[in-house]
């Protein structure tokens, strides 16, 4: 369970973030910076997201709450297909540079859900590791399923999902996953948790 | 950065000898590695061309050096027969520069009218100014910026143009946010009444329904010359009847005929008959999966 809520944090970042581009297209453009606004808006959240989500494992973790930092990832991502259109047409009023119109609009759609998806990788290390000697072997081996879950994303998002389904479609697609994931992982019961 | 421009010519002339098996003897006159594209200048006979691409067919501008006047490309010629619909607009947008060719043409046409260029990539501007003879000043502006976000802004100020004139795609890469009804209803906008809408867009592949269905959906009817582009020209106001395009073509063929554009060649494209499937899906900002509906896969 834990591996496969890292697996699928790292799927729908990757999944997001591609859309991303798409969704800020139209207001500021195709251009290299405004790709670059976005990546840089999703490390730094990714970045502060390690950071709290370290922080956070140190007091009496849980599956339960690693499975509730997914049900808040899916809320928090829930305002960009309802909001998203308001969002940037305002921030275009409002930022001639689409540089840092990109910078701007990607931190205020995206800069939560993907910092609460960069908690869930050091909380499950914390969640897995039994023994010290073990700890840099359960870390690779997490890494190695969030990361193969970004890659996986990232590949059926832009080859096959924006020619399948419209962006909004697979938002709401990605929401749902990641809230009924995040709900499983609330909701099973004590007994089956300590087997996964 | 010195390394960085080796490297350019390095592959410039890597690419020169590859395609020179299959293009004849090129000249390569300029190379440069932009941020989006490798540009490549080079001289082909009487003719200098820029590509984008490694592929020899990826020829995005020529002109004749000898005479620079006369339109190397069938499309550009198509996308001039706008004239046709209406022979003075006073305010022309074109959106994508390449060359410069269209801009070359409509400033000696029309020497009053005002022309502003979006173009996103810099190189471009340069290579088109110092290779193609782009002229800029009072009458010509060049914005580097994204077409579509050009065009938001002109919105907001309250600007209008009687010609738009899109130009934003090559073979391999479309800019797919100025292929969606969203952006086409944006023009749409940006025209002022009876103002004349030219795309010159794509013939072949799967693309071919889903663009159609999309300018459709936006502005009903409207007319599709096609050779080996495509070049859609549209009135939102109202198909223009092809008595007054007629009428117009004869007027203005003494000026344009030293251009190389046939009034002769060019009427009988005129053609507003559906040719593509009715049932295809509108692109929109929110399904927009252009570049995958022409490539290879479809």
């Amino acid at each position: 369970m834990v591996f496969c809520i890292a697996g699928w944090s790292g799927f729908f970042v990757m999944g997001v973030e591609l859309l991303s581009g798409r969704i800020l297209a139209p207001s500021f453009g195709s251009g290299i910076y405004v790709w670059g606004g976005i990546i840089t808006v999703f490390m730094l959240a990714l970045s502060v997201g390690y950071l709290v989500g370290g922080r956070l494992s140190m007091t009496r973790p849980t599956l339960r709450k690693l499975a509730a930092l997914l049900l808040v990832a899916a809320a928090a991502t829930a305002p960009v297909p309802l909001l998203g259109d308001t969002v940037l047409d305002w921030l275009f009023g409002l930022v001639h540079d689409p540089r840092y119109g990109s910078l701007v609009s990607a931190t205020l759609l995206f800069f939560v859900p993907t910092a609460i998806c960069g908690m869930v990788s050091p909380y499950a290390v914390r969640l897995l590791v039994s023994e010290y000697r073990l700890s840099g072997q359960v870390a690779g081996l997490l890494y190695f399923v969030s990361t193969l879950g970004s890659a996986a994303g990232t590949l059926i998002t832009s080859f096959y999902l924006v020619l399948w389904l419209d962006v909004d479609e697979i938002l709401w697609g990605l929401v749902a996953i990641t809230a009924l994931l995040g709900g499983a992982g609330v909701l099973v019961p004590e007994r089956a948790r300590a087997l996964a | 950065m010195r390394w960085l421009d080796g490297t350019a010519v390095a592959i410039g002339v890597a690419v020169a000898w590859l395609a020179g098996g299959s293009a004849g003897a090129e000249t390569i006159v300029h190379t440069e590695r932009s941020l989006y594209r490798q540009i490549l200048v080079y001289d082909d006979g009487e003719l200098r061309c820029m590509r984008f691409t490694r592929q020899a067919s990826g020829r995005q501008s020529c002109i004749e050096r000898a005479h620079p006047q006369r339109i190397v490309f069938d499309y550009v010629k198509s996308m001039l027969a706008s004239l046709y619909v209406d022979p003075a607009p006073r305010s022309i947008l074109i959106v994508g520069l390449g060359g410069g060719t269209l801009v070359d043409v409509l400033t000696r046409v029309l020497p009053d009218a005002r022309i502003d260029v979006a173009e996103i990539d810099p190189a471009v501007v340069r290579v088109a100014t110092r290779y193609f003879g782009l002229a800029t000043g009072p009458q010509v502006r060049v914005a580097e910026e994204d077409g579509r976000v050009f065009v938001k802004r002109a919105l907001r100020a309250g600007r209008t143009y009687d010609l738009v004139m899109l130009d934003a795609f090559d073979h391999e890469y479309i800019p797919e946010h100025l292929l969606t009804q969203e952006f086409l209803q944006e023009v749409r906008r940006v025209l002022a009444p009876g103002g004349v809408l030219v795309a010159n867009t794509f013939s072949g592949s799967r693309l071919y329904d889903h663009e159609s269905a999309t300018y459709a959906a936006v502005f009903g009817r409207f007319y599709n010359l096609r050779s080996r582009n495509r070049v859609i020209i549209v009135r939102p106001d109202g198909l223009p009847p092809l008595d007054g395009i007629r009428a117009n073509a004869e007027r203005l063929q003494p000026v344009l005929a030293p251009f190389g554009v046939d009034a002769k060649a060019l009427l009988p494209q005129f053609d507003a008959t559906p040719d593509w499937r009715l049932d295809a899906r509108v692109l929109t900002d929110r399904y927009s999966p252009s570049n995958l509906l022409n490539g290879p896969g479809s």
